[in-house]
């Protein structure tokens, strides 16, 4: 939902981050306001994975140049876990499977890093067992998964729910969903946008990386951003989309390139 | 020009051949002179004796021994514990298994009828000490299995063979479910000043159709020098189900030599935990041979040391019938200047057709100078088999810390938690709540916050 008036949440400019030394994000510029949806759309190898491990401070990305402020405050000299608990939350493209640790002493920890860093005591275990208990209702997990290792041996879609589960439990005011969509089935895929629309409010924001239009009949995004090279080349509404699905990737670009060399 | 011909590296080895070949026979009076038998077994204790002659101490020239260096022990004289030391009768308070049905007492080798219980034990099943058996009408069946594993004939087992005082027997008849565990503690006692000797044994038959939950405990807390060889045989007949949890928890001045020999029936399966957590020096040879088809077998291990402790885990599964499968994980967490050494060699003979065998194994160095050798060894003939193994030695995955940083998890938190992962996916398997909530504790120990 679009509103002029709104908080600025996240703000990029003109950001450049290299891994080993190649360069892959040259000069992001994106802005996203409290109770905006924003899909960034765009070709393998287009940068959007980076620019989303970026953001979430993944130690294997080099920032070169460019600013990163998050409600206002610079984040890139952050360490991951201070963006988590300042409000960014990045759902992984592929969640890691962490065996012999409990999805449920998982969640605890995570959700008890966060009550620490706001100065709050942390919940004792009956409290969060109720609490997760209720979350579990919006990616419609059964509670079997609790007791499971951190993804360990769950489906493609499992995982996925999984992530939206910590979202829904952690309340972020900015969600990255890194191709939250990729290999998941139709019924999958509407039971994870459906919990991702639960959790969306006027006062914070999401971010869909995306190969497909797919996901976006689901959850309806108020900008659709291209990236290409690593940058950010259109922008537009969610008919940008419809445009991509129906002329693919090829026609866009070429018009970018005839443009910026008019120009 | 003269030629000289250098005698020098020639006799260097001769004397340390020698000087090993008088150890073991060290070994071997001490072995003997601990038997005061009451225990008639002159065959086969002879018969031991005569295969010791064919060896000598291990070195690192020989391959089983490549990574486990035994010279420290070479310098310390090992005693038979002159008499069966005096243990409280709360000393086991903390070991003692309160879902065990019964329980048997080794203390250096001798069996105490004073710290063991088979008062619970359900009709039919014996367990008890091998010297007051072998009086019984049960005397040739024990004769039958008794030393009768495969693998009998190595060093350390000989050594045992020809010096064991006594041994725990548990012995379940056919098609009988034993449901709640039974126990076998293996305490360790040193005498201060003198190194000690101990060859601890246990025998376990698990007949036809029957299922058994048996924990072994190689337990200690006493810093002085302690040589424990021990060896376990276990039996599991045909469509017998055999859980065996070995825990190796011994004072850091123990070296524990520990055979497990496991002969497995036709559609019988066995299910190991086995945990290497104390003792200076641990080397666990873990055998299993089966004798007929589609048994089943899975192994798993933990290994977590410190200091300068070696942990050692030579495995074998010999199978040698189509239809066998093979499930092995085996972990190593090791820390300071520690070493942990893994091989673990599965045979697939042209017999064993249609065997499915996967064998991992995983390695944590949590310190620079801490060193782990890793040889998996799958030697297969048989043409239509599956098998799989590999192994993996690594710091904390980068990947893992970051996923949980993401979540707001601090990085030392994230590599605490990682840490107790790796070690609860062995842990988990245990079937035994207060033992697992025993060991639960004991990793969350590890894996506190020094904050």
């Amino acid at each position: 939902m679009i509103n002029e008036h709104s908080e600025v949440i996240l703000s990029v400019q003109d950001l450049h981050a290299t891994v080993d030394g190649t360069e892959i994000l040259k000069g992001v510029n994106l802005e996203v306001k409290a109770g905006e949806i924003h899909a960034i759309m765009g070709l393998n190898g287009s940068g959007k994975s980076t620019f989303s491990k970026v953001l979430a401070g993944h130690p294997d990305y080099e920032v070169t140049g460019g600013k990163v402020r998050f409600k206002g405050e610079d984040i890139l000299e952050a360490e991951p876990h201070e963006r988590a608990n300042a409000g960014i939350f990045l759902a992984f493209q592929y969640p890691l499977e962490i065996p012999g640790v409990s999805n449920r002493d998982f969640l605890r920890v995570a959700f008890n890093a966060h009550r620490k860093a706001h100065g709050e005591d942390e919940m004792d275990v009956f409290d969060f067992d109720d609490l997760i208990e209720e979350k579990l209702g919006v990616v419609k997990m059964d509670a079997a998964f609790l007791d499971r290792s951190v993804n360990e041996g769950f489906s493609g879609g499992e995982k996925k729910r999984n992530e939206i589960l910590q979202m829904a439990l952690l309340e972020p005011t900015l969600a990255i969903l890194d191709e939250t969509d990729s290999g998941l089935d139709i019924d999958a895929l509407k039971t994870v946008a459906n919990g991702v629309n639960q959790l969306t409010t006027p006062d914070n924001a999401v971010v869909m990386i995306t190969h497909y239009q797919r996901l976006l009949n689901y959850i309806v995004p108020d900008y659709v951003h291209v990236m290409a090279d690593g940058r950010i080349i259109t922008t537009g509404g969610k008919e940008l989309a419809q445009r991509l699905e129906a002329e693919g990737y090829e026609d866009i670009l070429a018009s970018h390139k005839m443009e910026a060399a008019v120009s | 020009m003269t030629i000289q011909v250098s005698t020098t590296g020639v006799s260097a080895a001769a004397v340390r051949r020698k000087e090993r070949d008088t150890y073991l026979q060290s070994l071997l009076n001490t072995a003997k002179a601990a038997v005061p038998d009451p225990l008639a077994l002159p065959t086969l204790r002879s018969q031991a004796e005569v295969l010791l002659k064919e060896h000598t101490f291990p070195s690192n020239k020989q391959e089983a021994w490549r990574f486990t260096d035994l010279a420290p022990m070479l310098s310390l004289p090992f005693q038979a514990s002159a008499e069966s030391p005096r243990v409280a009768a709360n000393a086991l308070a903390t070991v003692q298994l309160p879902e065990a049905v019964a329980r048997l007492v080794l203390v250096n080798g001798q069996f105490s009828p004073a710290l063991s219980d088979v008062a619970q034990l359900p009709a039919g099943v014996v367990a008890g000490d091998l010297a007051t058996l072998w009086q019984s009408d049960l005397q040739a069946q024990l004769a039958a299995r008794l030393a009768k594993s495969a693998g009998s004939h190595e060093v350390f087992t000989a050594l045992n063979t020809v010096g064991f005082q006594d041994a725990a027997v548990v012995w379940v008849p056919r098609n009988q479910v034993v449901e709640q565990p039974i126990q076998v503690i293996h305490l360790a006692v040193p005498s201060e000043g003198t190194p000690t000797m101990t060859c601890s044994r246990c025998l376990v038959v698990v007949e036809s159709g029957s299922s058994l939950t048996l924990v072994e405990d190689f337990w200690g807390d006493h810093a002085a020098d302690y040589f424990n060889n021990s060896v376990t045989e276990i039996w599991a007949d045909e469509n017998a189900q055999v859980n065996h949890i070995r825990l190796q928890r011994e004072g850091a001045g123990t070296f524990h030599i520990g055979k497990t020999a496991i002969t497995q029936g036709r559609d019988s399966q066995y299910v190991s935990v086995s945990l290497s957590l104390g003792a200076r020096l641990a080397r666990h040879n873990l055998e299993v041979y089966q004798t007929g088809a589609q048994t089943d077998t899975k192994l798993y291990g933990l290994a977590a040391i410190a200091g300068t402790q070696l942990t050692d885990t030579h495995s074998l599964i010999a199978l040698n019938h189509p239809h066998g499968t093979a499930d092995q994980l085996h972990k190593c967490i090791v820390d300071e200047q520690a070493h942990a050494v893994f091989n673990g060699r599965i045979w697939v003979p042209h017999d064993a057709q249609l065997t499915n065998a996967s064998q991992l194994n995983r390695n944590l160095l949590l310190s620079g100078k801490a060193r782990v050798d890793t040889k998996p060894e799958l030697d297969i003939v048989a043409d239509n088999v599956k098998c799989a193994h590999g192994a993996t030695v690594s710091q904390l995955d980068a990947n893992e810390v970051f996923y949980l940083q993401s979540r707001g998890i601090t990085a030392e938190a994230a590599q605490r938690l990682l840490i107790y992962g790796f070690a609860m996916d062995i842990i988990d398997r245990i079937p035994i709540p207060s033992l697992q909530e025993t060991l639960t504790e004991t990793v969350t120990q590890w894996t506190r916050s020094s904050e």
